[in-house]
């Protein structure tokens, strides 16, 4: 199961990696994608907001500075008495509950010739308007060299100031809205004072600081100099600025950001803040007083549900894959345990034994089909067996069989050799291989009478048993007639009359047939289509031509014609089936009969079974191991001369 | 206590633990057995890393062990240290040298106890964009001065250059400058020129004369005294300046602690406290105090240098004469020039 290599193993790692490997993927991607629309979202959540912020600061900044800008134009439109200066001032205090304070401050002998200074001051004090008089309240430096106269002054337009602690007159944190305003004096354009009015920082800070974004997010505020005006981190209000916060924190990316803002520029930053959280800001200009509104998210927070969700994912993602695995193992297992046991009966199939038990497999999947076939093989298999075993045990018994035809078959020729020691006239010599157990050729010798001996080769058309069922009759019907007519032609005549009767089965024998005179060496012979004999006299070696004859048994009323020899002492006739001259070898080249009349030129006669051996050894040496496809017989006859 | 004691017997500090114990003992009876002298000190400014030296050695009791109960006076806008110090609120006070000479001529017997800011730190400062590269770029130009003798060096080199600038009296912030209703402001290097920085212009959109490159080697800040007081007691006036020195140099060795005791002054005087400028202004002063140990040791006024101011300043007509300079060291009773 553990193995290696094992189909449970290799679904498991698989499936088991590939759907993790998905499944990850799939989170990594919604993570980043719910961030991006998150931090789209963000955007434009934090856009709206210090956008609204912006505006209400906004509003109330410019309602202000039409106040002022109204009170200098009616300050230049005539000249106003100290009572009406008052009036004026307090006024509009009264009418404006968001001033905290207004001045009217003017430049040295501008109220009249023998006032060097005069500012009256109308302010809140626990909840009632008080006054004072600037020209004496501010002990340390005149009103001159406060930045909320001076610069106005020198630039001679309105101005917002940087926030301040007016220590002396307001004695709170504000800032003040300040216009020049002229009088003509000869006819020129004249500086007569600054008029101003002051609002509470507290309340603007106020409203920054009340915005709570997510659990630690903020709102906060920067003045034109980057300095921190409403922010959580009470101790860098009014005392550090966004550049000296930067500087402590040797960040230039935070120094580069502040003159962003400072400048005017709004935008959309991951940074790191002055708390040290890396948060979202979006930062945005307050034109009138050239401050910068800045909405502030901690990232972390920001992400926290999504990174809570990502993690909820990835937890049911590990769970689901645990399962899918338990899953894979299970299926894995429910596949290859039929698998296994089939193998282990498969095994003892290999080894021989049919018989052992195949699982069973009740499912009807692949597995299920596997087995089932599996059991039709296994008995398949031990029917063939048992068939084999059969035909194996019959195909014995009929070899069995042959062999004892064989026997039979060769006992029937004559094997003896010398056959006949007592006649030194002639020596015969003859041998019989047969292609199969049993075979077609044949060969007889026998006396007629006392100086007469009938020799005869035959060959039977077709092999095996049936062949050699006719040989046995042939071979019978030629000893019988040719003892009893002692004539070669004769014989053949009445052998194919016998033959031909009952020739159903067309089968038919090709026969040469002779009778040597043992005293003159003369031999009658006749043909019935059987191959040439040679002859090997004095003048050597030679084929003989007889007249061709018909085969035996096919056609009744055949005649036959005997033909005469007469031997010298000395010489021999050799006859042969064409199993010798059409030995074949695996090229499909015949032995042939210039091979054989060549062999014999060469041979010596004198022993007849060395010449019979050596042909024979010869064939079988053309075979060169091909099949032998037919018996092959032989017959050598040699007349010695007749007795002395 | 018991188990800081318990601790230290067990621990091989024992014997360090005792000595110490040893010396506090030693140092509370000597203290015991010559009681504090009282002296005020009222320094130049509101509290800020200008003045460390002092209130490092205050708050380390580096003048209690001089034998000196030591009060720092409030100071700042509104304060004069020189008239406090001429109608006897305050034993010490520190004052630039010109501010010093010009009192010095108008009678108040001031001596210079020690010299600390041995060179101008006076900065001329304007925007790159107003193309002013030198001295004489100045030249009707809108430059913002501060009342008093801190406007001293610049008018002596307007004067020295025969330019004349549209001056424009400039209060304690730098919005003057920064919202460009002066062309040129005037900045301590060791505080405005920083303040500036800290609003959000970089170092190079801004050109700078230091005046001390001008040929004003001009001292700024040191101790004075009343001639009176160092008469009455010269040794008060000696352990002063030797605990103010050892404050300063304790102040520069411990940077960290020298920030915390001076934010917490700023705090105390509800100011507002920006550490990383205190930490640029405290980095200035021991570029400014301690760059003299080359000319006869720091602490000193150079005499040469005593010289030079002297004759500056009575050659542009702000000084009759000035006192000789052992004199106006309280090291002899030679009469003024």
């Amino acid at each position: 199961m553990l193995a290696r290599t094992s189909i449970a193993t290799r679904l498991v790692l698989v499936i088991t990696l590939c759907s993790a490997l998905i499944f990850a993927v799939n989170l990594g991607y919604n993570y980043h994608r719910s961030r991006v629309m998150l931090e789209q979202e963000l955007e434009s959540n934090a856009r709206n907001l210090a956008g609204s912020l912006v505006h209400r600061v906004e509003t109330e900044l410019v309602a202000v500075a039409k106040i002022v800008q109204g009170m200098a134009r009616e300050l230049e439109t005539s000249r106003h008495s100290a009572q009406e200066l008052n009036s004026l001032l307090k006024t509009t205090l009264e009418q404006n509950p968001e001033l905290f304070g207004t001045t009217v401050a003017f430049e040295p002998f501008a109220f009249n010739a023998s006032t060097r200074l005069y500012a009256p001051y109308y302010y809140r004090h626990k909840g009632k308007i008080a006054s004072s008089r600037l020209e004496t309240a501010y002990r340390q430096l005149p009103y001159l060299y406060w930045d909320w106269y001076q610069i106005p002054r020198e630039l001679g337009r309105m101005e917002w100031s940087e926030p301040y602690f007016d220590e002396g007159a307001g004695n709170i944190l504000m800032t003040t809205c300040s216009v020049p305003f002229y009088g003509a004096d000869n006819g020129r354009k004249q500086l007569k004072g600054i008029v101003t009015a002051d609002i509470s920082l507290e309340s603007l800070t106020q409203l920054v600081s009340s915005v709570k974004i997510l659990k630690t997010g903020y709102a906060a505020l920067l003045s034109r100099n980057g300095m921190v005006l409403a922010h959580p981190l009470k101790d860098a209000v009014m005392n550090e600025t966004f550049f000296s916060i930067a500087e402590e924190r040797q960040d230039p990316a935070m120094r580069e950001l502040g003159r962003k803002m400072i400048k005017g520029e709004s935008g959309f930053i991951l940074y790191k803040s002055i708390v040290g959280v890396r948060s979202w800001m979006y930062y945005a200009p307050i034109r009138s007083t050239g401050w910068t509104l800045a909405v502030v998210f901690p990232e972390k927070e920001l992400l926290e549900n999504v990174t809570r969700l990502s993690m909820t994912m990835a937890l049911m993602g590990l769970v689901g894959i645990l399962l899918l695995t338990g899953a894979v193992v299970s299926i894995a297992r429910s596949i290859t345990k039929p698998l296994r046991s089939l193998a282990a009966a498969t095994d003892q199939i290999a080894a021989g034994n049919f018989d052992v038990e195949l699982p069973v497999v009740r499912s009807q999947d692949e597995v299920g089909l596997l087995s089932h076939d599996f059991q039709v093989m296994q008995g398949s298999l031990k029917e063939y067996i048992k068939n084999l075993t059969e035909t194996t045990a019959a195909k014995e018994r009929i070899q069995s069989e042959l062999k004892v035809a064989t026997d039979i078959q060769a006992s029937l020729l004559p094997r003896l050799f010398p056959a006949f020691p007592d006649r030194p006239e002639f020596d015969i010599f003859a041998s019989m291989d047969p292609a199969k157990e049993v075979g077609g050729d044949f060969y007889d010798f026998f006396f007629i009478d006392l100086t007469h001996l009938c020799f005869l080769i035959a060959d039977v058309s077709g092999k095996g048993v049936p062949a050699a069922l006719y040989m046995m009759v042939a071979k019978t019907l030629l000893k019988s007639e040719g003892q009893r007519l002692g004539e070669p032609s004769r014989i053949l005549s009445c052998v194919n009359t016998i033959l031909a009767e009952d020739n159903d089965s067309c089968m038919f024998a090709t026969v040469f047939c002779g009778i040597l005179h043992t005293e003159t060496g003369e031999i009658q012979f006749a043909n019935a289509g059987h191959n040439p004999p040679l002859i090997m006299d004095g003048a050597g070696v030679r084929y003989l031509a007889p007249k061709a004859g018909f085969v035996l048994g096919p056609m009744e009323g055949t005649t036959y014609a005997t033909e005469r020899l007469v031997m010298q002492p000395g010489d021999t006739l050799f006859l042969y089936t064409d199993g010798v001259t059409e030995a074949c070898n695996h090229a499909d080249e015949l032995y042939g009969e210039p091979r054989l009349l060549d062999l014999l030129q060469k041979t010596p006669r004198e022993d007849l079974v060395a010449l019979v051996h050596t042909i024979r050894v010869d064939v079988v040496t053309h075979a060169a191991g091909a099949p032998q496809s037919d018996d092959v017989t032989m017959v050598a006859i040699t007349w010695r001369g007749a007795e002395s | 206590m018991m188990r800081l004691l318990w601790r230290a017997c067990c621990s091989k500090e024992l014997r360090l633990l005792q000595n110490t114990l040893l010396l506090v003992l030693l140092c509370s009876s000597a203290v015991a057995a010559s009681p504090l002298k009282k002296a005020t000190l009222m320094p130049l400014w509101s509290p800020q890393a200008q003045f460390a030296g002092y209130y490092v050695a205050l708050e380390k009791g580096i003048y209690a062990r001089h034998g000196i109960d030591l009060k720092i006076l409030p100071a700042g806008p509104g304060y004069s240290p020189e008239q406090t110090l001429k109608n006897g609120s305050a034993d010490f006070a520190v004052l630039w040298l010109t501010t010093a000479l010009r009192q010095r001529a108008d009678g108040t017997q001031l001596v210079n106890l020690a010299q600390l800011v041995q060179r101008s730190s006076l900065l001329l400062i304007s925007k790159k964009s107003s193309g002013i590269r030198s001295v004489a770029d100045l030249d009707g130009r809108k430059v913002g001065l501060w009342a008093g003798d801190l406007s001293l060096p610049p008018r002596i080199i307007f004067a020295r250059q025969g330019i004349k600038v549209r001056e424009v009296p400039q209060s304690y912030t730098v919005n003057l400058f920064l919202r460009g209703g002066i062309e040129v402001t005037s900045a301590m290097w060791y505080n405005e020129y920083h303040t500036i920085l800290s609003s959000g212009v970089d170092a190079d959109e801004l050109s700078v004369i230091p005046l001390h490159e001008q040929g004003i080697q001009f001292p700024e800040d040191g101790i004075y005294t009343l001639e009176r007081i160092l008469k009455k007691d010269p040794a008060l006036a000696k352990a002063f300046v030797a605990a103010s020195l050892e404050g300063w140099r304790y102040a520069f060795d411990h940077p960290d602690q020298a920030l915390d005791i001076v934010i917490k002054q700023m705090r105390a005087a509800q100011l507002p406290a920006n550490r990383a400028h205190q930490k640029w202004m405290l980095d200035r002063m021991r570029d400014l105090i301690m760059t003299s140990t080359a000319k006869g040791g720091h602490g000193q006024l150079n005499q040469q240098e005593y010289e030079a101011v002297g004759q500056a300043m009575r050659s542009y007509g702000l000084l009759k004469a000035y006192p000789d300079y052992s004199r106006f060291t309280g090291r002899s009773d030679a009469g003024t020039h």
